[in-house]
């Protein structure tokens, strides 16, 4: 029984695996839903789930940097409370009331996109 | 007149999105260039070109005329004093 996976299941799935560890989805649902949309887009475009909001090269190896969750959650979230795309934040970044645009820089270094 | 600037944006990335929707709410003239979608020669050029822009070669990258102003991420307050909005 193959049954599609949708962004709400994925959300139910890895809330409940994340939030144990301490990492929250974006209350922001105009975030966290097309995100999550797009790493299923992703998952079927390139056989997995790409960061959203970069470049990915197309193969698994040069790439698994960017797998979700990326390898600059942890930093990014130490450092801002959001992850680069906005999916993942801090217990207290959802207690903002306005945390504003997510804009943060780009840590992963330039040279891993081949072109 | 070629347009006031372009935008380099992810076709996955909701930032993208959202800064694309602030640029048409401000009427602003601008050609959208989804490059995750690009392949082969014209994916290599494109990039080349980002690079000299914006050299981590992250999105959304705005080029506000021909590179008179770089904008990258979604920064309204940057946007806004780029474009004179």
């Amino acid at each position: 029984m193959s049954n599609t996976m949708t962004a709400e299941k994925l959300y139910e799935m890895l809330k409940k695996i994340q939030e144990p560890r301490g990492f929250y989805f974006n209350k922001n649902m105009d975030i966290t839903m097309p995100l999550l949309e797009s790493l299923l887009i992703n998952k079927e475009e390139y056989g997995y789930m790409a960061c959203p909001c970069r470049l990915p090269n197309g193969d698994f190896d040069a790439d698994r940097d960017i797998i979700c969750p990326c390898e600059y959650r942890d930093p990014d979230l130490e450092e801002f409370g959001v992850c680069y795309c906005g999916l993942y934040v801090t217990e207290e970044y959802n207690k903002l009331e306005d945390p504003g645009e997510v804009a943060i820089p780009e840590r992963r270094p330039p040279e891993k996109i081949l072109g | 007149m070629s347009k006031e600037c372009t935008l380099y944006a992810l076709s996955t990335c909701i930032h993208c999105r959202r800064m694309k929707v602030f640029l048409e709410d401000h009427d602003v003239e601008f050609d959208n260039v989804f490059v995750d979608k690009l392949r082969g020669d014209e994916r290599k050029e494109t990039i080349d070109l980002i690079k000299n822009y914006n050299p981590k070669l992250s999105f959304p990258t705005l080029v506000v005329k021909e590179g008179a102003c770089i904008v990258v991420g979604f920064h309204k307050d940057q946007i806004e004093e780029a474009l004179d909005l």
